[in-house]
């Protein structure tokens, strides 16, 4: 039961990080942009979420107002910044997109201040349900798995059923040629941006009631969400979908049961304990390092 | 010309050189551990100009060399002053608490640690490069944050200095001159190598990789080894960070730290011998002093770096001495 749970929590922390990812592995696999402010849109979308949750009472506002919140200002970024380094190396990527980082988190200590915000469950999500074999599991965690899911699926049929899907496998494929057929690119451009970040705020908002709120909240999740797109293969939503879950799982199954397994191979279960605690902080990356030495590209590469 | 190319350099070596003493008459004593962080800063960033200037490796996990340089002259420090075991084994304080064996020690680690992971990473371009340094840093960033023997995510605080024959390492002015003439004599170094063979191919490495191997030469061995020794260089500066606070925790490698050396480098003029050292200063006394007037000065300093990208790929140094030299 208890593995069953940790599954749970796994696949939860899995698909928090696919909504992260999905836009990140779009964006760098159509624009051939690093973004290492992706972390500041869920931040954004986590801030704008818990005010508008506290001041109006209502959960479903503050998502109506983060979400537009998250994307109006990653397409303004977009716009002002990020479309003059498409054609720069990744070095600059890398470091404009640093200097936005910084920029963020102060501009939101500025107008937040230094102490963290606290969201509460919505009423509605609150409270467990029993699941098969007894098995207590908190709502809100399984709307999350819902929610993700439910993203995945719509990504999926907006990239293979409609036009504006279409355009975009285009655009990732040869830009010139379809500028020549006369799609707007630079808009186009624009509006993926905005869905990336837009996911982003929407697993910022998720986020708000399981952590606190606090600047520099992105940070440590867009570490993760780039371990997600170098497992998964830059560029390709379906490897963002399975390198996140199985990240997810790897890091939780191992930060639940490798101070246990230590436990039964050490004598002293505090050095256990120690041991166990350090490697599951590094198993993602461990992970990681193996299956790039097994599949350098990763799991899906994109096509070059 | 000729003369006037000159009187900058030797203006700014000479206020590098009586600095302690303006300080001193200026009654501005206080500012002398931040200059002397800025030398040590400035010589982290200078390795890593070395791989990414020069040779175009693009590693945002750079403060992971300085967090094992630190570390292992930290954790030594700290069993001898507890006069502890360290490995099961009690090592003679007066000897291992030498900085001549500490921080050669503090080297060899971190080249060694930069010779096993790049022989993983150098096999990879682009993203991918950005993206695995990243992820060995975070390794052991982890790895440190969660040893509890050592204060765990609080770090450890020291207590006194290395010590080294016939220089005390406890007075601030004396190490102030130290990490200057460390810095100066690693500065030469480089101008050395690059201006070699060996840097040569390097750097050609960074334009033109299928070219260089038209040519015979085998770009992996010239990467791996300037890949250490910038390595082995961080790690020293790392050492050199740790005994200067007298503390060490894992904020010395955190990944912003990776990313502001990167920012030093950029900020100072990149590929160019003395942009780094000129980043490194410029960034931590604007962060002194912008944080007088407010607290909120990365609100200010995050778009000035957009900027910089955006239009002023020479840096400082390219600003300030190459005056219509080039673009």
């Amino acid at each position: 039961m208890l593995v069953f749970e940790q599954i749970l929590n796994g696949l939860q922390l899995g698909v928090m990080l696919f909504l992260m990812s999905a836009g990140l592995t779009l964006v760098f696999g159509i624009m051939r942009v690093i973004n290492l402010a992706h972390g500041s849109f869920y931040m954004i979308g986590a801030y704008v979420a818990a005010t508008v949750t506290a001041r109006t009472g209502s959960f479903l506002l503050g998502v109506a107002a983060a979400l537009p919140a998250a994307a109006l200002t990653g397409m303004l970024v977009e716009f002002l910044i990020l479309r003059r380094l498409y054609h720069r190396d990744h070095l600059d990527q890398v470091l404009a997109t640093f200097g936005l980082i910084f920029f963020f988190n102060e501009l939101i200590r500025m107008i937040w201040g230094r102490s963290p915000l606290f969201m509460e469950v919505p009423t509605r999500l609150a409270g467990s349900v029993e699941l098969f074999g007894g098995l207590q599991y908190p709502v809100y965690r399984l709307a999350i798995i819902l929610v993700g899911i439910l993203v995945a699926l719509f990504l999926y049929l907006l990239f293979s059923r409609t036009r504006l899907g279409m355009r975009i496998r285009a655009g990732a494929t040869n830009r010139e040629m379809i500028g020549a057929l006369g799609v707007n690119i630079p808009l186009l451009y624009t509006l993926i941006f905005g869905l990336g970040t837009l996911l982003a705020g929407l697993a910022g908002v998720m986020a708000g009631p399981l952590f606190a709120v606090e600047a520099g909240m992105g940070d440590s999740v867009l570490i993760l969400t780039f371990v997600v797109i170098v497992i998964g293969g830059i560029g390709s939503v379906r490897g963002a979908f399975i390198g996140a879950v199985l990240v997810g799982l790897v890091d939780t199954l191992a930060r639940a049961f490798l101070p246990e397994l230590f436990r039964l191979l050490l004598a002293s279960p505090s050095s256990a304990d120690r041991m166990g605690a350090a490697l599951a902080s590094m198993s993602v990356y461990i992970f990681m390092a193996l299956v790039l030495s097994v599949k350098p590209a990763g799991l899906f590469p994109a096509r070059e | 010309m000729e003369v006037k190319k000159y009187i900058l350099p030797t203006a700014i070596l000479c206020l590098g050189l009586l600095l302690p003493q303006l300080l001193d008459f200026f009654g501005l004593q206080y500012l002398l551990s931040l200059a002397t962080r800025a030398l040590i800063y400035g010589l982290a960033a200078s390795s890593l100009n070395l791989i990414l200037g020069y040779g175009g490796l693009v590693s945002l996990g750079h403060a992971v060399f300085m967090g094992i340089g630190g570390y292992t002259a930290g954790i030594l420090l700290y069993h001898i002053q507890a006069g502890s075991r360290i490995l099961g084994l009690l090592l003679p304080g007066s000897f291992w608490n030498s900085a001549l064996i500490a921080w050669p020690l503090a080297i060899v680690l971190a080249a060694l640690f930069a010779l096993v992971t790049g022989l993983i990473s150098l096999r990879t371009r682009g993203m991918h490069f950005i993206m695995i340094t990243l992820a060995f840093a975070q390794m052991v960033y982890f790895f440190f944050t969660s040893l509890d023997a050592y204060g765990g995510s609080d770090g450890i605080s020291l207590y006194g200095r290395n010590t080294l024959p016939g220089l005390d390492l406890d007075n601030d002015q004396v190490f102030y001159y130290l990490c200057l003439v460390i810095l100066l004599i690693v500065l030469f170094l480089m101008h050395r190598i690059l201006q070699a063979r060996f840097g040569r191919a390097f750097i050609a490495g960074r334009e033109n990789i299928v070219r260089l191997q038209a040519l015979g030469i085998a770009p992996l061995g010239y990467q791996l080894s300037a890949y250490c020794l910038s390595g082995a260089v961080a790690g020293l500066a790392g050492a050199l960070l740790v005994n200067q606070g007298e503390f060490v925790s894992p904020d010395i490698l955190h990944w912003t730290r990776s990313g502001e050396l990167m920012v030093m480098v950029l900020v100072g003029g990149m590929a160019r011998l003395f942009g780094p050292v000129l980043g490194a200063v410029v960034l931590l006394f604007l962060e002194e002093y912008l944080a007088m007037y407010t607290d909120h000065w990365m609100v200010i300093f995050g778009p000035f770096l957009i900027l910089v990208v955006l239009f002023g790929r020479s840096g400082l140094y390219g600003l300030l001495f190459e005056k219509g030299e080039r673009s």
